[in-house]
């Protein structure tokens, strides 16, 4: 094996989506960089399928009340089994979606998408809103980020999280407007409080309908003249929109961002410069964006490998992908999502998730570390994770209690026959260079845990204590 | 300039008492109690928004009965602490506590331009920023990043919960969680992890570095906290609720020499949308009973002049009653002080008044973060305008 090579590949496939498959462990010592970028690249702009998990008794109470148009003449008890129903599949839109970041071919769409779930942080109890909003992150996830930006603006999800159903001629409400530019294009210092005055007002009448398609409210719309960023005009909502585009700040502070959560958390500003100049000269082009910064040479140096904290979401989903996991019941992942701090669907404010060293504290980097061997041995999970009002209103949490056992099975077979290639005296280092960057590991320290009845048994206990390393909390 | 204030900051945590031992040293030491003066903040957080009209409740308002038919506290149920207020029934020790001065009541706290979500709300409460701000760090966090710059052990300030919450997560520094010190203890005392611990590099810069440090912090915070909650455990009788646990461990720990300044704990939740009475007389008592245990705890062993606890919850609810025998998210709200070191003591200020509405809802007169910035300044002696990023005006409170 080449494990120059190799370690080369796996730190591409942890940036461009959620690290090595068990199948990638021989494949990425024998592919080159190039081949395996181009590999994922061409997977990644498939057309993905759309998540449904709504299931039709939802479906067809909820059609019931679009086409009577009668939400307020619902009983009390029906609007509570809807909001019940809401919550319990956008549990299952979680993990079905684990599941596509575990099992997708498209990698870097994924990636990409879960990055864009953050940006466009969004929190909602209607599983239909979120469903459109997720298939539009991924559709557009390697698109044109006008196309994304417009199409999320305008989706029902953002338009209800940032009030602008309340968005009015005769009452405006900034709250959207003031996101818009703070979080998702501008960034805080680049815009002034009467920019955001005139731009809410210029977004009056967007809303959307009961089906949760766009509507423009023509008698809620101020059609009087605005100035924003020094330009006068009766502009409406598109009009910000382009005119946020046309900002060279906006291409800076996406790439700059995108940057931080692919590359390094500090971010080298004249790699950014050229990147975003790039980006935006080709009209905001997120594949073009992202091929630029893997097939550069300085995406690959020693500074950039291995040095970014992993997420919750990105821990587990990388553990599952090279040790196929069954879990009995799947509900223990939302669990663990909780302890950890990162609910797919629920980020902690409109900013999305921190990340870094935001993500560490004592307790989380021991469960963190504990993980493993609590996947491996079946051990019980003792920890309780704090409660969200928002989801349970006031009614005690179901599962926290009852889900103690991870009850997992791991597929060891196919994860052992990665290796057979390898000959015993070789294990540890063939392992470890497919679990960890930057080789940091104290293999000889390591040895004095692990099992070696057999070679099943050492490959099993060197993995499991390679895991459980601060290292391996890395990417 | 800076230099300056930081030096004001050792002098003043020595001031206060927390002047650090190194652990060699302790294990020559006889256990014996921390001498008076070392003040301590123990939080208690009412997760899901407590509904404080029927907590600090107005029996003599017409309003409050004709806005809540169905749901208000009979002014006869009512526990009085003036001739206008009571308390809930179930919060039989807070009227001990009041007719012993030693229970402050601060009404209508809150902030400008409230927000009604829970988790936003909470954050608000959390971080202490303005309603339009979004902040990754703690108060309680800053409060560690401004007091314990390369102190040994990070347990200035600790929480009694298995996840930790952003009150506690500075820019730098971070509070520790944990259930029970036996637990924690158990947890990290596991060989694999002490000796991987061992293994760190002196930059101290990279992220490797820092996953190492915080381990091996974690360890040594543990062992410490485990052998600190051995010294002095309480001998006093706590019922076996998780509260009454929780504040039982923190009694242990305030008795022992710990270095640790702010204790955080949780209780929920009182996000009250249907049948209102019978879950808030449920968590009450909890919180009664828990109380009680602890401050009989804490006088008993002269150490309740020294202890500052404060309830607050992320926000009040509506002053109408709902449908469903419950009450909806609202704004303005109640918090607790107990201590035997209060200056104002009973009702400090007066209730919001219910003919007086924004939407349904109380108008805060109190903003919460000049109850931090009270509590930092004179309770902590720590810089509050540097942790909380303004100036606010003290309380007198204490």
């Amino acid at each position: 094996m080449d494990l120059q090579q190799q370690s080369k590949n796996i730190h591409l496939l942890w940036r461009v989506g959620f690290g090595p498959a068990v199948q990638d462990i021989q494949r990425s010592a024998q592919i080159s960089t190039r081949e395996l970028y181009s590999t994922m690249l061409k997977a990644a702009v498939k057309s993905p399928e759309y998540i449904k998990v709504s299931t039709n008794a939802l479906d067809g109470l909820w059609k019931g009340i679009i086409n009577e148009g009668k939400m307020q003449e619902l009983s009390k008890e029906q609007k509570q089994q809807l909001r019940k129903d809401s919550r319990e599949a956008l549990k299952n839109l979680n993990l079905r979606w684990l599941d596509e970041m575990v099992n997708s071919e498209g990698q870097l769409r994924e990636k990409m998408s879960f990055f864009w779930h953050g940006h466009f942080a969004n929190r909602g109890i209607n599983i239909f809103f979120q469903q459109n909003l997720l298939d539009i992150l991924r559709r557009n996830a390697l698109g044109n980020f006008g196309t994304l930006l417009t199409e999320v603006s305008k989706s029902a999800a953002m338009l209800a999280f940032l009030n602008n159903q309340q968005n009015k001629k005769q009452s405006p409400n900034e709250n959207f407007a003031r996101e818009v530019m703070e979080l998702f294009t501008l960034g805080r210092g680049n815009y002034t409080e009467r920019d955001i005055k005139e731009a809410a007002r210029a977004f009056t009448g967007w809303g959307f309908d009961l089906h949760g398609e766009f509507v423009f409210r023509k008698q809620f719309h101020d059609t009087g003249s605005k100035t924003i960023f020094g330009k006068t005009g009766n502009f409406d909502g598109d009009d910000v929109i382009a005119m946020l585009l046309e900002n060279r700040q906006t291409a800076k502070y996406i790439t700059t961002k995108i940057y931080t959560f692919f590359v390094n958390d500090i971010p080298d500003n004249s790699k950014v410069e050229l990147l975003s100049k790039n980006f935006y000269e080709s009209g905001y082009d997120i594949k073009k964006l992202m091929s630029d910064i893997f097939q550069s040479e300085w995406f690959y140096s020693k500074e950039n490998t291995g040095v970014k904290i992993k997420s919750p979401i990105e821990l587990l989903v990388g553990i599952r992908r090279i040790l196929p996991i069954d879990f009995e019941q799947e509900e223990v992942q939302l669990l663990y999502q909780r302890l950890l701090g990162q609910i797919l669907f629920y980020p902690p404010n409109v900013a999305g998730w921190p990340g870094g060293r935001n993500w560490i504290d004592s307790s989380s980097l021991m469960y963190r570390l504990r993980l493993p061997s609590l996947l491996q041995s079946n051990d019980d999970f003792t920890a309780k994770p704090k409660d969200d009002d928002d989801v349970m209103m006031g009614q005690e949490s179901v599962g926290a209690s009852k889900l103690k056992r991870i009850n997992a099975k791991i597929d060891w077979a196919s994860y052992n026959a990665a290796f057979s290639n390898v000959s015993r005296g070789e294990l540890a280092v063939s392992i470890a260079a497919s679990l960890l960057q930057g080789g940091t590991a104290d293999l000889e320290m390591i040895g004095k845990y692990t099992d070696s009845k057999d070679r099943e048994s050492y490959i099993r206990s060197t993995t499991i204590y390679l895991m459980s390393t601060p290292d391996y909390q890395l990417m | 300039m800076l230099i300056k204030r930081r030096d004001f900051i050792q002098i003043g945590s020595l001031a206060t008492g927390t002047i650090f031992v190194p652990q060699f040293l302790k294990a020559f030491e006889s256990p014996k109690m921390v001498p008076p003066g070392n003040k301590v903040v123990v939080v208690i957080q009412l997760s899901g928004g407590n509904d404080g009209l029927n907590t600090v409740i107005p029996y003599r308002n017409d309003s409050y009965y004709r806005l809540r038919p169905r749901l208000a506290i009979k002014k006869e149920e009512a526990l009085a602490v003036s001739d206008e207020v009571g308390l809930h029934p179930s919060l039989t020790h807070l009227r001990t506590l009041h007719e012993q001065g030693q229970l402050g009541i601060l009404n209508g706290v809150g902030y400008p331009n409230p927000d009604r979500s829970h988790f936003r709300s909470m954050d608000i409460w959390q971080t202490g920023s303005q309603s339009n701000e979004t902040l990754n760090s703690g108060w309680i966090g800053r409060y560690l990043d401004a007091q314990c710059k390369g102190c040994d052990k990070p347990t200035q300030a600790l929480e009694v919960d298995d996840v930790l919450s952003l009150a506690l997560k500075g820019e730098i520094e971070k509070g520790l969680a944990f259930k029970n010190p036996r637990n924690l203890y158990g947890s990290s005392n596991e060989k694999y992890f002490r000796e991987l611990a061992q293994r760190q590099s002196h930059d101290g810069h990279s992220q490797a570095d820092y996953l190492y440090k915080t381990m091996a912090d974690t360890i040594s915070s543990a062992d410490y906290i485990f052998q600190q909650s051995k010294l002095h455990p309480s001998k006093q009788q706590y019922p076996s609720s998780q509260l009454g646990q929780s504040l039982k461990t923190i009694a242990g720990l305030i008795f022992s020499e710990i270095n640790t300044k702010v204790y955080y704990v949780s209780l929920g939740s009182f996000d009250t949308h249907v049948n209102q009475d019978a879950q808030q007389k449920r968590l009450f008592t909890e919180l009664n009973d828990a109380l009680k245990s602890f401050t009989t705890d804490l006088s008993d062993n002269h150490r309740m002049d020294d202890v500052l606890i404060f309830t607050f919850s992320e926000f009040g609810r509506r002053v109408s009653q709902n449908a469903s025998g419950g009450t909806d998210h609202g704004t303005a709200n109640n918090m607790f002080l107990i201590s035997g070191g209060l200056k104002q003591k009973g009702l400090i200020n007066d209730l919001p008044g219910l003919d007086d509405l924004q939407d349904g809802d109380l108008k805060h007169s109190v903003d919460f973060k000049t109850v931090y910035a009270t509590i930092l300044n004179k309770w902590l002696g720590a810089d509050d305008e540097r942790i909380l990023g303004r100036k606010y005006d003290y309380l007198n409170f204490i």
